[in-house]
């Protein structure tokens, strides 16, 4: 009787490796976002300003308005996208493997990752530096004093290996407490469990905020490294890797012409400028040969905002967490945003 | 079968016997080849080549806890060792403090005072029904991190130093001498084996073993005493020097909350195992060794919990694999056992294969080592029932 | 004491007799009931101190809709409501028509804890519709009761069947689809997404686990050796692995046009896992049913197939179920690991609330609320896993 199983083994093996069978052919992700009606956004969801889930079960923060704004480009619909909560370890896995369309979650731009990694970087949204963040009665004033000390740091980030370099740079033995979970990498800190943590200088003061006594903790003023946020998209799809670039590139230029949600649609009605004409495509077709709406920026402004707008209502000094522009004004008033032209 | 022409082939059991085994063969081949390809194709879409050749790359990321000398520039192997190394460190220091308490809050259940069967009812039934991963975060965060910060400290005898950055217990100390001890020990004991040996080819040796390892172990120590310098193992108890502990063992609070977390989760089943099998043994043995007089401990130690064994070992051994398994977690409260240690090497090299046969064959190979001396033990149980 | 001198066994024990007996019998039982006593002290104060003063429960209060069912659309949480009421309902039914009879005090037991209930449903800190549907559900599951109680012979038979039949309609109810508006995965977290991974996982696991135990015994020595290999191997993986086996690997090996949602590459990595442990349960189910069986059957003409469909696993089976739960409840709790993997279920959606700016670092409340969701069910499904065994042995040893 017993052969019998192996004959039920050998149809679900078989009908396994029949699942396996299908034709392989490629289109951009831009015509499959399209036909599918929203756009998958691989985010953090745990932090605190640039992606986290509200008490109402929406997500919010600058890597979340991000792709909005692309989703709002192509469906005129800044809610068309769905979510995906990724840790650092998995992001790139799921940018690759087309899990995800998009990858905002605070992501440093470096050239192994946009090389060998297989994404395709868009442009920065966020220009950030590593920092360490110590008690301000530990007395540790500059890296130097974190000699035989513990670190805190996130594991699968830029930041465990920029650290690991800097010291032995320096030569200064320490050491390193690593853990998955940001949220546990602060908590522990908080618990006094390490003397220092180290993270985006963003991060640092975003959690620096939220810590009991935020005037007990200071950022050292060592930088460790320059950490250029952004979004990313897999590699080898030029489409869909312009739409994403230049959505963006909407928010940073809308802000330096002064266009914003408020008055978008009536400039767009009413402005004689031939720049702002072109920009929100009243004039010229643009959009069209980036594979988008003609009027896709007026769409990401009226929904999302402008940069401007974007960093306040997230960053700003009206939050919480109350960052200071810095590097991330606009090019012409001392920062790093910087679009290129719109022609 | 041409001699039973009249068996059709399709009715022979034989013939099956074989077209069932190619069939399964081929169809296994067939859908490895299927996932090969596959996984060949996406790999080279994501420019990677498979082989182990990284692990010769240098790891460039520090590791916290290292029992074998590490250094960021070493490479990736040597990472890879030093997790394993932590890996096995947890794993064996957890099983025998696992095994105390499961037993000890086995026979708590069984104990006629009320008031301790039903505490280790309570400690039974809380942790073994909430999740390990929510165990460790407490004790983690709500015990370990919430020791006093250094200056201060909290001091249980022994001396044993509970604080925030380090748990300190007494611990011996190897010595200058060490090596030369063991070697002379090892030397008396292949001698005494060797005259014993020689001894009993005649009928009957002329002094029973133990006599001859007791004088030959005091004529040995004796004499490593007059010409060695220093003991065999040196006692040291950790201190507070100049506001920092110095000597002793030294754990970090990561590698403190994953043992206890890890014991005291696998306890809970040990427990319910030394339960069961002390009441799997007939009610009968426990009267007739009353009968004979037996103190309750003795009944317990000497009637009772040698059958017990029986039922109990196999169990056990299923425990200690959970155990050893389980000390994978360690990843969420930032110890660095072997897991963490190549999840990281993934992340930074992209080579998920490769990494997951590392991980699978050292799991596994663990796995096995763990049961084979858990079958061995509960062989010579079984021998010495009988 | 000899026989004759024995006291006759008192009617009523006074609270001193039986201090004296339970508690200080000996020197040494008194020592330990003191010792443990003053631990007991110690810890309730530090607890209940920390409980009633220092600790900070609004998060839970805020998020309680987050832990339950997570950022499943509100407007659409009657139909959450809907699917309680039915597990509800029909675990009531089980419930009474497996439960042995009772005297009429255990009646009158019942609906004093009915009342109860219904009293701590509706007098919960929370809005009024949730409170009316609790206490909807409270009165559904003793009617339930009730009824299963009244009509046990009948339903008796039919209870794995309504329970099969009724997942795929409770699925429907989730994910929407036909006529109901869908929702999309994503946005079952929490609670619910511990309790669909959990129950899809063993359900889909099970077919599994039952050919690679018959595989196991087959006399097929190829057959054998795959089926011992892949359960040995997974065995012997910690469950984290294959996890990482399943969100990491499974995306490489399968062509690029099947891409697996993670939450169904979570779901394969759990049926991988829970095969193989539930294949040795079945595996030892198979055994204990007597060789004679399946020799009196083949002597009847049966063919193998029909052998072993009516015969040998119907008896397999049966002894296997309490295992079955026990696993069920060791996946409940395992589920928690996919945190590590960014999924949201139950410890995920509590990370995800330790990350709203207003509550940074009240992991405490958070970790404890959450271990106490676990452990209310894991519980009571181990208490009902008991009884059942209890249950199966008695109807075992009568036939």
């Amino acid at each position: 009787m017993r052969q019998w199983h192996s004959f039920i083994m050998a149809t679900v093996l078989l009908g396994l490796s029949l699942a396996g069978c299908s034709q392989q052919q490629r289109q951009s992700q831009l015509d499959t976002i399209i036909s599918r009606g929203n756009v998958v956004c691989g985010v953090s969801g745990e932090l605190p300003g640039f992606s986290f889930v509200g008490q109402d079960g929406k997500y919010s923060g600058l890597d979340v308005d991000v792709c909005r704004a692309i989703a709002a480009a192509l469906f005129d619909n800044p809610d068309a996208v769905e979510f995906r909560n990724l840790n650092a370890k998995e992001r790139f896995t799921a940018v690759q493997t087309g899990e995800v369309d998009v990858l905002s979650r605070n992501t440093t731009w470096t050239m192994s990752r946009d090389t060998s990694v297989g994404l395709e970087f868009a442009p920065v949204v966020f220009y950030d530096g590593q920092g360490v963040m110590v008690k301000q009665n530990g007395g540790i004033k500059s890296l130097a004093d974190l000699k035989g000390r513990s670190i805190c740091t996130q594991t699968g980030t830029t930041n465990e290996q920029n650290l690991a370099d800097e010291m032995r740079k320096r030569n200064i033995s320490y050491t390193p407490v690593v853990f998955e979970d940001v949220n546990i990498v602060f908590a522990t800190y908080q618990e006094g469990r390490c003397d220092a943590v180290t993270s985006d200088r963003s991060q640092l003061l975003s959690r620096r905020s939220a810590l009991p006594k935020p005037e007990e903790h200071v950022i050292l003023t060592d930088v460790v490294s320059k950490e250029p946020l952004a979004p990313a998209v897999a590699a080898g799809d030029a489409k869909w890797n312009d739409a994403v670039r230049w959505a963006i590139y909407t928010l940073i230029n809308a802000e330096e012409m002064g266009i914003n949600s408020k008055n978008v649609t009536q400039l767009a009605s009413s402005s004689k400028d031939p720049g702002i004409r072109r920009f929100l495509g009243v004039e010229g077709n643009l959009g069209e040969g980036a594979g988008l709406p003609n009027d896709f920026t007026v769409r990401i402004i009226k929904h999302v905002g402008n940069y401007g707008e974007i960093y306040d209502r997230n960053l700003g000094p009206k939050t919480k967490l109350n960052l200071p522009r810095g590097q991330n004004q606009l090019w012409n008033q001392g920062g790093l945003l910087y679009a290129p032209p719109f022609r | 079968m041409k001699t039973q022409g009249s068996i059709p082939l399709w009715r022979d059991a034989r013939f099956w016997w074989v077209v069932g085994q190619v069939l399964v063969v081929l169809l296994t081949a067939i859908a490895i080849a299927i996932f090969w390809s596959n996984l060949s194709h996406n790999l080279q879409q994501l420019g990677i080549q498979f082989g182990f050749g990284f692990l010769n790359s240098q790891a460039a990321f520090d590791i916290g806890e290292t029992p074998i000398s590490y250094l960021p520039s070493d490479n990736y192997a040597r990472a890879l060792q030093v997790g394993l190394a932590n890996s096995l460190r947890v794993t064996v220091f957890g099983i025998v403090l696992a095994t105390v308490v499961g037993v000890t809050a086995g026979i708590a259940r069984l104990s006629d005072n009320w008031l301790v069967r039903q505490l280790a009812l309570v400690y039974v039934e809380t942790l073994r029904n909430t999740p390990l991963l929510l165990q460790l975060f407490f004790w983690y965060f709500a015990v370990f991190l919430g020791f006093p910060r250094l200056p201060a400290h909290i001091q249980l005898p022994g001396p044993i130093y509970l604080t925030q950055q380090t748990v300190a217990l007494p611990w011996f100390h190897t010595t200058r001498d060490t090596n030369i001890w063991l070697l002379m020990l090892g030397a008396n004991l292949v001698l005494v084996w060797a005259w014993h040996w020689w001894d009993s080819r005649a009928a009957a040796p002329a002094l029973p073993l133990l006599l001859k390892l007791l004088s030959t172990l005091v004529l040995t120590v004796a004499i490593a005493l007059s010409v060695l310098e220093s003991e065999f193992l040196r006692w040291d108890a950790p201190r507070i020097v100049e506001a920092n502990i110095t000597g002793g063992l030294q754990l970090s609070p990561e590698f403190g909350a994953l043992l206890v977390g890890l014991s005291l989760y696998t306890a809970t089943f040990i427990a319910e195992i030394v339960r069961g099998g002390v009441q799997s043994v007939s009610q009968g043995q426990w009267e007739a060794a009353r009968a004979l007089g037996l103190k309750p401990g003795y009944i317990l130690r000497l009637v009772i919990f040698p059958q017990a064994l029986r039922s109990i070992v196999p169990s056990l051994g299923n425990q200690y694999l959970n155990l050893a398994k389980n000390s994978s977690l360690a990843i969420a409260i930032g110890y660095p056992d072997l897991y963490a240690v190549a999840s990281t090497t993934y992340n930074q090299t992209g080579r998920a294969v490769e990494v997951m046969v590392l991980i699978s064959v050292t799991y596994l190979s663990i796995s096995l080592v763990i049961s084979s001396l858990i079958n061995w033990y509960n062989r010579t149980v079984q021998l010495v029932e009988r | 004491m000899t026989l004759d001198d024995a006291p006759p066994p008192a009617l009523s024990i006074t609270p001193w007799h039986w201090l004296r007996r339970n508690l200080f019998n000996t020197w040494y039982n008194s020592l330990l009931t003191l010792v443990c006593l003053w631990l007991l002290f110690q810890v309730l104060q530090a607890v209940l101190g920390w409980v009633f003063t220092q600790a900070q429960w609004t998060v839970v209060q805020t998020n309680l809709r987050l832990f339950f069912i997570g950022r499943y659309p509100p407007n659409l949480a009657w139909r959450i409501w809907l699917v309680l009421g039915t597990v509800v309902g029909l675990a009531g039914l089980s419930w009474g028509s497996l439960a042995p009879p009772r005297s009429p005090w255990f009646k009158r037991g019942v609906s004093i804890v009915t009342a109860i209930a219904l009293g701590v449903a509706i007098l919960l800190p929370l809005p009024l519709p949730p409170r009316l549907w609790l206490g909807a559900i409270v009165l559904l599951l003793f009617g339930s009761f009730g009824l299963g109680k009244r009509f046990a012979t009948l339903l008796k038979p039919q209870l794995v069947w309504a329970w099969l039949g009724a997942f795929p309609i409770l699925l429907w109810l989730i994910g929407g689809g036909l006529g109901l508006r869908s929702v999309s995965t994503n946005l079952w977290n929490g609670l619910l997404l511990t309790m669909l991974l959990a129950t899809t996982s063993i359900v889909l696991a099970f077919p599994f686990s039952v050919l690679l135990a018959l595989g196991r015994q087959s006399n097929l020595p190829v057959v054998r050796w795959f089926c011992t290999l892949f359960v040995e191997i997974v065995r012997g993986l910690p469950l984290i692995g294959i996890l990482f086996l399943a969100q990491v690997m499974l995306p490489l090996i399968l062509p690029v046009e099947l891409r697996l949602d993670r939450l169904l590459r979570a779901i394969a990595g759990l049926v991988l896992f829970n095969a193989a442990y539930l294949a040795e349960n079945v595996r030892a189910g198979l055994q204990a049913v007597p060789r004679g069986q399946s020799e009196a059957a083949r002597a009847l003409g049966l063919n193998p197939l029909l052998v072993l469909w009516l015969i040998v696993l119907p008896q397999a089976l049966r002894v296997v179920i309490p295992a079955i739960v026990g696993q069920f409840i060791s996946l409940f709790k395992d589920t928690s690991l996919l945190s590590i993997f960014a999924l949201v279920e139950l410890t995920g959606i509590a990370r995800s609330v330790l990350a709203q700016p207003q509550f940074l670092g009240r992991y405490a409340e958070v970790y404890l609320f959450v271990g106490l969701i676990y452990w209310v069910f894991c519980y009571s499904m181990s208490i009902a896993s008991r009884r059942l065994e209890r249950h199966l042995g008695i109807g075992h040893k009568r036939t």
